[in-house]
């Protein structure tokens, strides 16, 4: 154990305050006490230094030992990170509970990624070869669907001087060597720690081109996000913001995703532990928890830990962007995060801007968004992070400073409605109070991909929705029989569209998730239906002719009848819709002679 | 950190609500436990909120006028606050810092806990999915609890939430299960409901499966954040070593919220949202969190907090964060109960969220979910067709509409309407569901699948026997 470098002279909390005699960084990490707690300095006043403990610090004494680590908060990237569940600061917990048993302790440091396993590593690389930071120099197989590409890290670059041989090697061992143009060989392994609150480096940022497909109708086809854009998703308690994330950690097209349950709930968490393992990736065919990196730091866990957490999840979602992959970070609650940074500010006396939040919100919360993108990385490759935070406003007041704040840096904002949710209308994504602002950057894609159907029918249906809510509104003063039959029958098919296309249950084994082509051909069917119905009007049908046709109700229930590989259904129904819109009105007519 | 245990100093520096000032004392740690005396030879508990090279602040649980800063005397424990625990708990009233009010010595203990707990391993929680039946048709059927569940009643001042407390201290059960066991906590509740609650635990028999916690509404706010600590520490114990089923009652959480801000306010805090503690979120988690199941042992800590909302208000920062705590909730509702229906549980904006993977085929019926889903789709239509009713009149309304308005009545008199003494179990409980999806109009019954339409949808529409118990009842 190394000498202290200062001794604690207050405890309030999970802020301490220390004299230090050695000189001590800001962000430093420092172990407090004889327990070892971690924590990080956040401020510096002469020889005082004031740090916030990822830990409980009851127990701790004015006279407490502080020692250095000698850097600021870091995690560890390397092989291992995909299935393992970890806490704000990169803590393995499942780990921990075999070291510890069911409750967490303090004081336990162990590595994030386990010492002994042993990696299978291939060299890509060749002694000799000239590399630069991102050059590819091996890879190692870390899950069935993913290769890890070990990369020179940032900031080295050089000649190889060696490089492993193929074999097994533990996160731990040295793979090779790269001799700088002057100064001393560079060690490169198997594993690398970065420092959490600073972005990892790209070589150039991309424009959005490509979709984030989520299985979600509403996202993809009304509010669709892009690889490497951010996405705020306020809504109050109970509006679905978490079903909707687990629902995305399961169906959203990414390679990687990091799950952050920032301050949330234990059993949340159990939820995924328990379902990941059963749950099969749609593309590779393999088990989810493959594919996800989990961080957890509950509402119960240490406030500054949790602080750290999204940062600690952001740093592991650009190392395997930096390997080329499409990375989903999902942050479950950013409002908690905030809180926590309220917290501490208050602690430290700090004079609050709005809401007791401090003036800094703004700008911490800019930054965090900012690490997300879409780009050409060091190594020359594409990657992207994307990121989607839920938000809690309190009292589901959206003027709140976060969900303020968020709007401003995010290109997509996904509002849930709390009337929604209480009618059980899942997702509750309201349609009025969201929006893209990349789908236009996505129309190529989906014309050239899907189908050209996309731009034209997501706009007519906007168009429908948006009249038929301005509709609602005069038809509660005036009452919906005194509106003229095209008024009704835009009232009709809005509710339509609500029912069988933007209502979508996550437990609806056919329906949890839509693929591109059957979205569009939802949408087209429920267009189509609309149009004959115009033209019925036209033949002067009425209105309740047309939503009694059976074809309605075949309409409201397709999307759990017919799932994705079940298509062809679908045109069968075209046809029912023709006929039935056809010969809508004819019995009445009948009668009406007779 | 006990070299400083049970030495005793005079003097403070300052007093300020339930803060008490005092200079350093070496070897003094953060939370670490205190025992004041006064003159008059009382004392109260206390414990260290802040502790620096010169001073240390103290907040003291209990009383405080009377204090002097010269004659006081203080005593270090020298270890944070703990509550002795055992299973001679089971049976027992306390106040709210754990020491006995029943006029019995106290229980025998086998070990002393820190009240805080331990955070549970995320990765060592079981997720909840075992059945607890309360008895109550409403919440047995459309907001099932399940074992290690948090799930609080919303109410109002003036609903009978204490009625409907004390049927589930009497009828809850998990079935199947024998060691059941109940952990009731009193937050500042006043003399008289206290008091006919403690009656109503020993009249009733459920004394002996309980344990009771009782800080009144005259007890010090500093004291009400100690007792919820001192109930979990208890019924963790019993749940997690014993291996019981408990539930765990916390009334009422609105006063605990309170208590908080006083405390807040006396340690000169920065404010948040109507001048509650920027950490009210936290420091609910941390009591909320402390219920749960843990891998590998059989017990289970099911938490029902009673939430106040102030003046009815669901986004008051109470109400608000608790729900963002805890996992659902069930909401009382004044108009029902101006109607005179009892229990008054507004079906629509009460949830369980772990109630899906919790019921079904062998936990509680095959057709619990579906018949759920179906009930809440035919009250929402209830609720469409009373609000256009009361615009436009009933005489106007479609025919479904009005079959929905006799339903709505149905619904309420047959299924809702319960005495507060009836326990149903959940077989009589899903049946009157049945009898009342008879009177739904046929087409409308798309959340029920045909097979269990055919077991259990019984025939005859008009001369249904919800019909006929709705005559009966008139
Ligand atoms: N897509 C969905 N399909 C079906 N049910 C849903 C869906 N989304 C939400 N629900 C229901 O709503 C409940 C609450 O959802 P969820 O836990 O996601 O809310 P939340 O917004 O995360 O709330 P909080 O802010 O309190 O965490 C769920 O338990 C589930 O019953
Ligand atoms: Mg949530």
């Amino acid at each position: 154990m190394t000498a202290p470098a200062g001794h604690l002279i207050e405890i309030s909390g999970a802020l301490v305050r220390a004299r230090c005699t050695a000189p001590v960084g800001l962000n430093e990490v420092v172990y407090v006490g004889d327990d070892r707690l971690v924590g990080e300095v956040i401020a510096l006043e002469g020889d005082v230094a004031t740090m916030q403990v990822y830990e409980e610090t009851a127990g701790l004494s004015p006279g407490a030992p502080v020692e250095l680590s000698g850097g600021p908060l870091s995690v560890t990237l390397g092989p291992g990170l995909l299935g393992a569940a970890f806490d704000g600061i990169q803590r393995p917990l499942d780990r921990l509970a075999l070291s510890q048993g069911d409750f967490l302790g303090c004081g336990q440091h162990l590595a994030p990624l386990a010492p002994d396993r042993l990696w299978e590593f291939r060299p890509t690389a060749a002694a000799g070869a000239a590399v630069h930071a991102g050059d590819e120099l091996g890879v190692v197989r870390e899950t069935d669907s993913l290769d890890h590409r070990i990369l020179v890290p940032p900031g080295i670059a050089g000649t190889l001087v060696d490089i492993a041989a193929p074999g097994a090697y533990r996160t731990s061992d040295r793979l090779g060597r790269v001799q700088p143009a002057s100064g001393a060989t560079v060690d490169v392994g198997l594993a690398q720690r970065w420092r959490v609150r600073v972005p990892r480096p790209f070589r150039q940022r991309l424009h959005a081109t490509t979709p984030l497909l989520t299985g979600q109708r509403v996202l993809d086809t009304f509010f669709p996000l892009s690889c490497g854009s951010a996405a705020g998703m306020p809504g109050g308690f109970g509006t679905g913001k978490t079903v909707m994330q687990h629902e995305l950690c399961r169906w959203a097209r990414a390679d990687v995703i990091v799950f952050v349950g920032c301050g949330e709930r234990g059993n949340e968490l159990t939820e995924m532990l328990w379902k990941l393992p059963d749950l099969v990736d749609p593309r590779s065919g393999r088990p989810l928890a493959e594919r996800t990196i989990l961080v957890a730091n509950t509402s119960n866990m240490p406030v500054p830990a949790r602080e750290a957490s999204i940062y600690t999840g952001v740093t592991m979602a650009e190392y395997y962007r930096d390997m080329g992959y499409h990375v989903l970070l999902l942050a479950d609650s950013t409002s908690r995060w905030a809180e926590a940074l309220r917290e501490i500010s208050g602690r430290l006396g700090e004079i609050p801007a709005e809401e007791g939040y401090p003036s800094y919100l703004s700008s911490r919360l800019a930054a965090f968004y900012e690490r997300a993108g879409r780009v050409v990385t060091l190594g020359g490759r594409e990657g992207s992070v994307t990121i989607i935070s839920a938000i809690s406003p309190a009292g589901g007041d959206l003027t709140e400073p976060v969900t303020r704040h968020t709007q401003r840096f995010t290109g997509c904002f996904w509002t849930l409605d709390k009337r929604l949710a209480e009618a059980r209308g899942f997702p509750a994504v309201s349609v009025e109070d969201s929006y893209s602002m990349v789908s236009a950057d996505l129309e190529p894609w989906w014309r050239d991909e899907v189908s050209p159907d996309w731009a034209p029918h997501r706009r007519e249906a906007l168009t429908v929705l948006e009249e038929a809510a301005r509709l609602r509104h005069t038809a509660r003063l005036v009452g919906e029989d005194s509106l003229p039959d095209r008024q009704r029958l835009v009232l009709r098919v809005a509710e339509l569209f609500e029912e069988g296309f933007l209502r979508q249950s996550a437990y609806d084994a056919k329906d949890a998730s839509c693929s591109p082509a059957r979205q569009v051909r939802l949408l087209s069917l429920l267009l189509d239906f609309y149009h004959r119905g115009l033209d019925a009007l036209g033949r002067s049908v009425p209105v309740r002719a047309l939503t009694a046709l059976p074809v309605v109700a075949a309409l409201a229930r397709a999307k759990s009848t017919f799932g994705d590989d079940e298509i062809a259904g679908l045109d069968r129904l075209a046809i029912q819709i023709a006929d039935q819109c056809a010969s809508a009105g004819k019995a009445e007519m009948v009668e009406a002679v007779s | 950190m006990t070299a400083i245990a049970g030495v005793e100093y005079t003097g403070l520096t300052g007093l300020r609500g339930p803060l008490a000032f005092i200079e350093a004392v070496p070897g003094l740690a953060f939370h670490d436990q205190v025992e004041l005396t006064v003159a008059d030879g009382t004392t109260r508990a206390g414990r260290v909120l802040g502790v620096s090279e010169r001073a240390a602040v103290i907040e003291i649980f209990g009383p405080t006028d009377g204090l002097t800063l010269g004659s006081t005397r203080v005593r270090f424990l020298g270890s944070p606050l703990r509550l002795g625990v055992g299973r001679e708990l089971l049976g027992r009233t306390f106040d709210g810092m754990g020491r006995p009010r029943d006029g019995l010595p106290p229980p025998l203990v086998v070990e002393e806990r820190p009240i805080e707990g331990a955070v549970i391993n995320p990765c060592r929680r079981e997720y909840p999915r075992e059945f607890l039946e309360t008895g109550v048709s409403a919440i047995d059927l459309l907001t099932s609890v399940v074992l290690g569940q948090k799930l609080p009643i919303f109410t109002e001042a003036g609903l009978p939430h204490d009625a409907l407390v004390m049927q589930i201290v009497q009828q809850a059960h998990a079935p199947g299960v024998e060691r059941f066991a109940l952990v009731f906590a009193a937050l500042g509740l006043p003399r008289p409901v206290a008091l006919r609650y403690e009656e109503a635990f020993r009249a009733s028999g459920a004394l002996g499966r309980m344990v009771a916690f009782m800080n009144l509404a005259d007890d010090s706010a500093a004291e009400r954040l100690i007792t919820p600590r001192c109930a979990l520490t208890a019924a963790e114990y019993l749940a997690f070593d014993c291996g019981v089923h408990v539930l765990v009652i916390l009334h009422d959480i609105t006063n605990y919220g309170e208590s908080l801000r006083e405390v807040s306010a006396a340690r000169g805090e920065v404010p948040s949202r109507k001048g509650y503690p920027g950490y009210l979120y936290s420091d609910l988690a941390s009591i909320f969190e402390r219920a749960g199941r843990i891998k590998g042992r059989p017990g289970s800590l099911t938490m029902m907090p009673i939430v106040t909302m102030p003046s009815g208000d669901v986004t008051h920062p109470i109400p608000d964060l608790t729900g963002y705590v805890t996992e659902g909730q069930i909401i009382l509702d004044r108009a029902l109960d101006r109607r005179g229906v009892y229990p008054p549980v507004a079906v629509l904006p009460s949830l369980s969220r772990l109630m899906s993977d919790g019921i079904g085929a062998g936990r509680t019926r095959e057709d619990h979910e579906d018949a759920a889903r179906q009930l809440y789709a035919a009250c929402a239509r209830v609720e469409r067709a009373r609000s256009l009713a009361s615009i436009i009149g009933g005489d106007e309304l479609s025919e479904d509409e009005r079959r929905y308005l006799r339903f709505g009545d149905l619904f309420e008199t047959t299924f809702l309407r319960q005495d507060p003494r009836e326990a149903r179990s959940i077989e009589d409980t899903l049946s009157r569901a049945w009898r009342l999806f008879a009177e739904v109009p046929a087409a409308d019954l798309t959340r029920l699948p045909a097979d269990l339409i055919a077991r259990y949808l019984p025939h005859g529409g008009a001369a249904s026997p919800a019909r006929s118990a709705l005559e009966a009842a008139r």
